[in-house]
Parts: C-alpha cells; sequence; structure tokens
C-alpha cells in the first residue's frame, strides 16, 4: 500500500481526535463584552421606581471610578450577590444600577427585602443598556474609572471571592 | 414568602422549568414581535435577524429565538431599518460590542482566514493532482 493512501485515514482519525479532546473540555457559555477599555456609550435612563435617581452616562463621569450593576429584581442570582454589593458599598464603593425589563413595584420590593446598595437606578425595559455595553445577561458588573471608561467586566453574580477582585480593579481604574 | 418557597422547591425538582419562570413579565418590546409597516424594511430587518446569534440562547438566531432578549434585540434591528440604518452598520454596532460572536455571517479576520483559504487551497490541489492523472492517462491512451 502506498503511503499516500494512508491521508485520508490519518485526517480522519486527527479530526475523530480532536471531536474526543474537545467533548472533555469544560463548556464556556460567557460572552466577554468587547468594549472593555472603551468609552461608556452614551445613554439616559428614566428612574427604575419613585423615590431614586434615574441613571445616564453623566452620573459616571468625574469623581472616583464606579461601578456599574446591571440586575433584575427576577434575577434570583442578583438575590445571591446582593450581600456582596451591601458590602461593597460599605467599603465607600459607589454603585450606580440599572434594572432591566423590570416593573417599579418589583425594584421596589426586591430592595425592601434584599437591600439597597445603589446611589441611583435606571431603568430599561427593552435592554437597550445591554446592547450597548456588550452585556448578555443578568447580573453583570462594570468598573467605570472617572473618565467614563469602561475598564473591567464581571459576567455573573459577584461572589465572596470576588469582592476583592472588584476592590483591586476600582483601585486599578483611578 | 410563599412564593419564593414554592419557587426554590421547583427549582431545586425541575432546574429546566425553572429558568422559564425566572423571567420577567413585561410585555415584550414594541418590534419584538411586530413587523414593520414596510415590507421592503422588514425584509432586510429579516435578513440580518436571521444571522444574528441569539445571546441568551447561543445556538438560535434572535430570529428564532423567543428569550426576552431576543425580542428585545429584534427590536433593535427593526428600529434602526425604520431610521433607516443598513443592515450591515447594524451588525458592525453589535460586532463591536460583542465581537464577531455574535455574526452568523463570518468575514475574513486575522483568525477566520483559514476557513476561506482551505477550501480554494483543497480545490487548487485537487484540480492539480486530476489535470495530472487524466494528462498522463490520455498520454499512455496515445501510445497504445
Amino acid at each position: 500500500m502506498r503511503l499516500t493512501y494512508t491521508i485520508p485515514l490519518a485526517v480522519f482519525l486527527f479530526i475523530l481526535g480532536l471531536g474526543g479532546y474537545m467533548l472533555t473540555q469544560p463548556k464556556d457559555d460567557t460572552i466577554p463584552s468587547a468594549m472593555i477599555s472603551k468609552p461608556l456609550p452614551d445613554f439616559d435612563l428614566e428612574p427604575a421606581m419613585d423615590g431614586v435617581e434615574g441613571a445616564s452616562r453623566a452620573d459616571f463621569v468625574g469623581g472616583e471610578p464606579k461601578l456599574l450593576n446591571i440586575w433584575a429584581s427576577w434575577c434570583l442570582p442578583c438575590i445571591a450577590e446582593a450581600p456582596q454589593l451591601e458590602a461593597l458599598k460599605e467599603r465607600g464603593v459607589t454603585i450606580i444600577g440599572v434594572a432591566i425589563r423590570d416593573k417599579p413595584e418589583d425594584v421596589a420590593a426586591f430592595l425592601e427585602r434584599w437591600g439597597n446598595p445603589y446611589t441611583r437606578i435606571g431603568g430599561d425595559e427593552i435592554s437597550s443598556i445591554q446592547f450597548e455595553l456588550g452585556s448578555s445577561g443578568v447580573p453583570e458588573t462594570y468598573v467605570i474609572d472617572a473618565q467614563g471608561s469602561i475598564q473591567y467586566q464581571h459576567i455573573g453574580d459577584i461572589r465572596e471571592e470576588h469582592v476583592p477582585l472588584l476592590l483591586e480593579k476600582l483601585e486599578a481604574a483611578r | 414568602m410563599k412564593h419564593w418557597i414554592v419557587l426554590f422547591a421547583l427549582s431545586a425538582l425541575f432546574p429546566a422549568t425553572f429558568v422559564a419562570i425566572a423571567q420577567d413579565d413585561l410585555p415584550p418590546a414594541p418590534y419584538a414581535y411586530t413587523q414593520l409597516d414596510d415590507p421592503v424594511q422588514e425584509a432586510r430587518a429579516l435578513e440580518l435577524m436571521e444571522t444574528l446569534r441569539c445571546l441568551t440562547c447561543q445556538s438560535q438566531s434572535i430570529a428564532d429565538s423567543d428569550a426576552p432578549m431576543a425580542g428585545d434585540m429584534r427590536h433593535q434591528v427593526r428600529s434602526r431599518i425604520a431610521a433607516g440604518e443598513e443592515p450591515e452598520a447594524i451588525r458592525t454596532w453589535l460586532i463591536d460590542r460583542y465581537g464577531d460572536y455574535v455574526s452568523y455571517s463570518p468575514e475574513v479576520s486575522s483568525t477566520t482566514w483559514p476557513l476561506f483559504v482551505i477550501p480554494a487551497v483543497l480545490l487548487l490541489l485537487v484540480g492539480v493532482v486530476l489535470f495530472g492523472r487524466l494528462g498522463r492517462r490520455r498520454k499512455e491512451g496515445d501510445e497504445a
């Protein structure tokens, strides 16, 4: 048998091996934003409920680096991250929230129950800010520096071990 | 209170059902399920929506998906088309934010060029081999 005849077999075995190897690799569903180190896009959102102020790009410019937290009252991981947001607030971090596809009464009930770490909360009924930020789910948290530039994206709920990391990123964004 | 207990119990028993429950109950965005009045614009919007990836249900296009976020994305596409934006400009706007991942229409880039080059190289190779063999056979035929 000529050696060239084994080439198709070799290609087939390579593809088979590649497929087998990829099956052993964990699946990564997260979609990182392509907006890191780019300026925060312009947005201006109405308050998510009575008694709070809305959120806009201008709220991030000047002063200290801030956190932009994308959340929703219907999102269960958002309950899990509530204590961590509270801890960040106690460390003096300014957190501006945006409630996605939410109702004012639901926002109020959530904050009543799980605490309100936000200085401002915008309401976004059509997820428009998510498309502007390259965000693909709730919750997500962004570190925005004083020039209004996006420095870091945290995908998913903030767990206890993420708090020091976020504080570090905020410090680095100064 | 009771509501939450039931929800958590359900989530433990039926994880898949739970995902469906953990969605908002706002009505869909205006253009999520409503076509544009102008059939030409709607056709352009649909063509684009079929080649944009749903971000929460990643194997579907936004035209195929009933996820709230896909609905909101269709609203973005339709309202931008209605405002006179070009479909490819909307695609670029999304790629700027999510990377190539959001588009089902691959473009030549530093990572995707083999997709375009390999088939061309293979075709060329087949052509060369065929030409060589057929040429040799013809020659042999002439001699015989």
